[in-house]
């Protein structure tokens, strides 16, 4: 089971890799919204820092969101999907692999860079070494609660905005924990807290979406 | 467009299906003499016998539809859930009619379930804002629960008119809907769990309620009429759903006598 799971996660790497121009793109769209944020709302410093942790935060999220019809679409069209459904190991393995290689060509990066963006917005280090973390430690979350509502509109007319309509709500905790850790970071506080929940909404989101996510696609693809 | 089946499963589900239908013609007009009476009851009580509250006046007296319309908001998605996730085991046991019937059943839930939790937020910004001086508050977990409720519904609802194949959609609805049953805890106990704006349980089992026992009754009764209501239009939807479904098969024709002419 473990070896199908490595080998899920180094087949998406794999294509992850081939296909490199998607990743970017989807990182420079974080940067893109992030920036108009300033534009927006004004270059004072302090609206700007009042600002931060929420814009970022939600950039993310609507990176996340364009990034989740990648997840499944393309094994869907070219029938590796059925083949897993078929195969031997439970597709539930398959979502999992697939999760934890999303996290790893997007959440990862994501929060990587997201210093950068951070840096736009005049935050001081340790909130930025917050928003890091904290978006490492809830992307996770994102992904697997995305998995679930990408496999509910797998192949669905109008698909990519009923999948907003549907993840984005479902997505509000993560949010609200992650924005909130940055937040009390920059006033001064430890973001602990914040940051534990997030890793512990995370955990739950990982552990119990590959197997309604699978189901979801049996069901899509029936 | 759904399969056919075979003829002999196919004949004992049409029965099943007219047994409902028929349950649910049968079942409606008392729901609704009981919600007329009931509502009728409670507005009178509501607005006539209920006396002022000492701190907050006449305002209070939206606390007659407030709460039962957040009551039937959360209540009215575990019916839903239930009968989602029945639907979904009784097809695991093969049990195709009663599956069919239980998402059916599901689907009717859904527009009603919408209506009370935007009754219910619309009705507590109303109350927000003579008591706490303002409509919402983002940082109030109750408020903020109870508007991803709403959401919910919102994506079930789109959901299933997304889906071309019903009994797709069924599954896929049922799945969507049990997802969404995490977040009902979190609105029942966010009062307890955080620090908020709203306040914290007036009613509880295992205490007297923190108010006077006529506004308690009232309260009550207006519960039930919202209760019955529900029963009423969500079980009208059930026949009107199923006629739809199934308006091909060999069932309704029995049921419904022919128009005249």
């Amino acid at each position: 089971m473990l070896r199908f799971i490595c080998f899920v996660v180094r087949r998406e790497f794999l294509l992850a890799l081939r296909r490199q121009a998607d990743i970017f793109s989807l990182l420079f769209f974080f940067i893109v919204v992030t920036s108009l944020f300033p534009l927006g709302a004004g270059p004072q410093p302090e609206t700007l820092r009042k600002l931060a942790p929420g814009a970022l935060w939600t950039s993310a999220m609507l990176a996340a969101l364009l990034s989740l019809p990648r997840l499944f679409d393309d094994d869907y069209r070219d029938g590796a999907l059925e083949q897993y459904a078929l195969g031997t190991q439970r597709l539930a393995c398959a979502v999992f692999g697939k999760i934890a290689a999303h996290w790893l060509v997007f959440g990862l990066p994501l929060a990587l860079i997201a210093p950068l963006a951070g840096l736009q917005f005049g935050l001081p280090e340790h909130p930025l070494w917050v928003l890091t973390v904290s978006l490492a430690a809830g992307t996770p979350a994102l992904s697997g609660i995305g998995a679930i509502c990408a496999a509910l509109t797998l192949g669905l007319r109008g698909g990519r905005v009923l999948l907003s309509l549907l993840a984005l709500p479902l997505y509000i905790p993560v949010l609200v924990f992650g924005a909130g850790a940055v937040e009390t970071a920059l006033a001064g506080a430890s973001a602990e807290a914040g940051l534990s929940f997030l890793a512990a909404l995370s955990l739950a989101g990982v552990f119990f979406a590959p197997p309604a996510a699978a189901a979801a696609l049996r069901v899509m693809m029936e | 467009m759904e399969t056919p089946l075979p003829e002999k499963l196919s004949a004992s589900m049409d029965e099943k299906s007219l047994a409902a239908w028929r349950f649910a013609e049968k079942a409606v007009p008392r729901f609704w003499q009981a919600a007329a009476f009931s509502g009728v009851g409670g507005l009178y009580a509501a607005f006539f016998a209920v006396l002022p509250d000492a701190r907050h006046g006449n305002v209070f007296r939206i606390i007659f539809l407030h709460v039962p319309a957040s009551w039937m908001s959360l209540f009215i998605y575990l019916c839903m859930a239930f009968w989602a996730g029945w639907g979904l085991f009784s097809a695991k046991r093969e049990c195709f009619a009663d599956s069919r019937l239980s998402h059916v059943m599901s689907s009717a839930l859904a527009p009603t379930g919408a209506l009370f939790t935007f009754l219910s937020l619309w009705t507590g910004a109303l109350w927000g804002k003579p008591s706490w001086g303002t409509w919402w508050v983002w940082w109030d977990a109750r408020l903020v629960s109870e508007l991803i409720l709403l959401f919910m519904y919102a994506g079930i609802i789109s959901l299933r008119s997304a889906v071309d194949d019903p009994r797709r959609a069924d599954k896929a609805v049922a799945l969507l809907t049990l997802v969404g049953l995490v977040n009902i805890p979190v609105i029942y106990f966010s009062v307890r769990w955080w620090t908020t704006l709203h306040q914290g349980y007036s009613i509880t089992l295992t205490r007297p309620p923190a108010m006077a026992p006529a506004a308690f009754w009232t309260l009550l009764l207006c519960v039930f009429a919202c209760a019955m209501y529900t029963a009423a239009v969500s079980l009208t939807r059930f026949g009107n759903l199923l006629l739809e479904r199934e308006g091909m098969a060999g069932w309704p024709r029995g049921a419904i006598p022919a128009e005249n002419g």
